[in-house]
């Protein structure tokens, strides 16, 4: 229900709203700048340039990868904190909120003083015969750890979200725990997860610091769409602003589409809340 | 026949519980934090540390003295609890069907059909259970709770979440469901009309005690408590 709001009478009300519009044109007006600085022609020659391409398939690689490990060890993770709730998953739940608020930069050291040469687990890592540092499978442990949380987070509250009278049924029914989960939880939880992943997705995609820290900056190989507008920032504008423009129109095609998937998935959730 | 023993513990509450229960429903009555719905769910096998003994037609599902304790998915227990759980994501024929998993495909569609027909929900069985009224979705977690063929049926309040002209409706449907059954059926409730309606034993429960059991007659007129006096008022 919409209530009428009256109109303003004093000029001091018309503080905040004045305060209000600042931000606003603060928050849309550099996104725009980047808009209208670039054509479409130019934005497309920009992405051709040798540096975009070859960050923009390494971008895709990475956070395809650390997307798939996060859904698959992040899932199980979320189910069980959602599951046993107390004192100690509760611990655990702050805990791997960390990355969240850590700087990247911070993450980055962290990650190599545990994975780099020398760092805690480098020299077990060397008896098998594997250097993490530099790497491209650096950019993606960067990004699972960067963007993980995120993940977790939505997937656990969506999980906790679950009436547990349907567990109950579904047990007297006959079900084990995986039939439930794969058959009930996971569908009925299925929103959360998405906008879950997205999240974790475009964190994964927007991550700079802690790869520059842990994987450096070599194209080809660890030289993500960031890193590379980053590195054509010093010699040519144009492909900066092509892949900017990119990663600006991923974004909200991610925002659109998770707002359209929740709109889809609303008559389901309804559903639950009526059952 | 249902014969249970019963002794569960949770925190400072206790409940004690003998009973038989034959086919067909017996009413269980009794204030609020009595251990009505705490009964049902020491029935079905979902609370933790349960002592004592439970049978159903002769297979032992529990026996803590001798280690025995079936679990709830193997018990072919049927529960329905208070707001229905039915699957919100499922049809009302995947509802039906979800107990059934085990048969064979030809059986499981034999099954569900006839137990969509029995209660008369055939004509909605591809509808999701956010679309149905409250009676028809009662009528889903019955058909979906009898189309597994169960040793006994525990309903937690089944006709709570109606209104009351519905609630009338489907009462009497319930009653008459319930009384062709073979196998025991607990009701919880706290109305006086349901247990009526329903018409078999009476088992009230007091501070997690067995206060009074009985037939429906004899419990009506010489109610033992306090409150059993009052519940018929």
């Amino acid at each position: 229900m919409r209530l009428r709001i009256p109109p303003p009478r004093h000029l001091a009300a018309l503080v905040p709203l004045l305060g209000a519009g600042l931000l606003l044109v603060f928050l849309t007006l550099p996104l725009a700048a980047l808009v209208l600085s670039s054509g479409w022609g130019e934005t497309l020659s920009g992405l051709r340039h040798p540096l975009a391409v070859s960050a923009l398939w390494l971008s895709f690689l990475t956070t395809g990868s650390s997307l798939i490990l996060v859904l698959l060890l992040g899932t199980p993770l979320a189910w069980f904190l959602a599951r046993h709730p107390g004192r100690l998953t509760e611990t655990l739940a702050t805990l791997l909120q960390l990355p969240i608020v850590v700087p990247p930069a911070v993450s980055g050291l962290a990650l190599l003083l545990a994975f780099g040469r020398r760092g805690l687990l480098g020299p077990w890592l060397e008896g098998f015969g594997v250097s993490l540092p530099f790497t491209t499978a650096a950019v993606v442990l960067a990004e699972v750890f960067v963007s993980a949380p995120f993940y977790v987070q939505a997937a656990a509250s969506a999980f906790r979200r679950l009436d547990p009278a349907l567990l109950l049924v579904a047990r007297s029914l006959g079900a084990g725990p995986s039939r439930f989960f794969f058959r009930v939880a996971l569908p009925l939880s299925a929103r959360g997860l998405a906008a879950g992943a997205a999240m974790c997705w475009s964190r994964a995609l927007g991550e700079f610091g802690a790869t520059l820290m842990f994987a450096g900056n070599l194209t080809g190989r660890t030289q993500t769409l960031p890193l590379a507008i980053y590195t054509a920032m010093e010699t040519d504008l144009g492909p900066a602003k092509a892949m900017s423009v990119l990663l600006l129109a991923v974004a909200l095609g991610l925002l659109l589409a998770v707002g359209q998937g929740t709109r889809g998935l609303v008559t389901r959730d309804d559903a639950q809340r009526a059952a | 026949m249902l014969s249970a023993r019963l002794d569960v513990r949770r925190g400072q509450f206790r409940l004690s519980l003998t009973l038989e229960v034959p086919p067909g429903p017996t009413a269980i009555i009794g204030p609020n934090g009595a251990g009505k719905t705490t009964a049902l769910l020491a029935v079905l096998g979902a609370l933790p540390d349960v002592e004592g003994t439970l049978s159903v037609d002769g297979a032992t599902l529990l026996d803590s003295a001798r280690g025995v304790d079936v679990p709830v998915e193997e018990r072919r227990i049927a529960y329905v609890p208070q707001d229905y759980g039915l699957f919100p994501h499922l049809s009302v024929l995947d509802n039906v069907a979800f107990g059934l998993r085990q048969l064979p495909a030809d059986d499981r569609g034999e099954r569900v059909a006839a137990a969509l027909h029995q209660l008369g929900l055939a004509h909605i069985q591809h509808r999701l259970p956010g679309s149905l009224s409250g009676g028809e979705r009662q009528r889903v977690a019955l058909a979906r709770a009898l189309a597994m063929r169960p040793r006994a049926v525990l309903l937690d309040e089944p006709l709570a979440a109606l209104d009351k002209p519905t609630r009338l409706r489907v009462r009497s449907f319930l009653a008459e469901h319930l009384r062709g059954l073979a196998v025991p059926a607990l009701v919880v409730t706290h109305d006086s009309a349901d247990v009526l309606a329903l018409g078999g034993p009476l088992v009230v429960l007091e501070s997690g005690q067995v206060a009074q059991t009985g037939a429906l007659g004899t419990v009506h007129s010489a109610p033992a408590t306090e409150f059993g006096q009052a519940f018929w008022r």
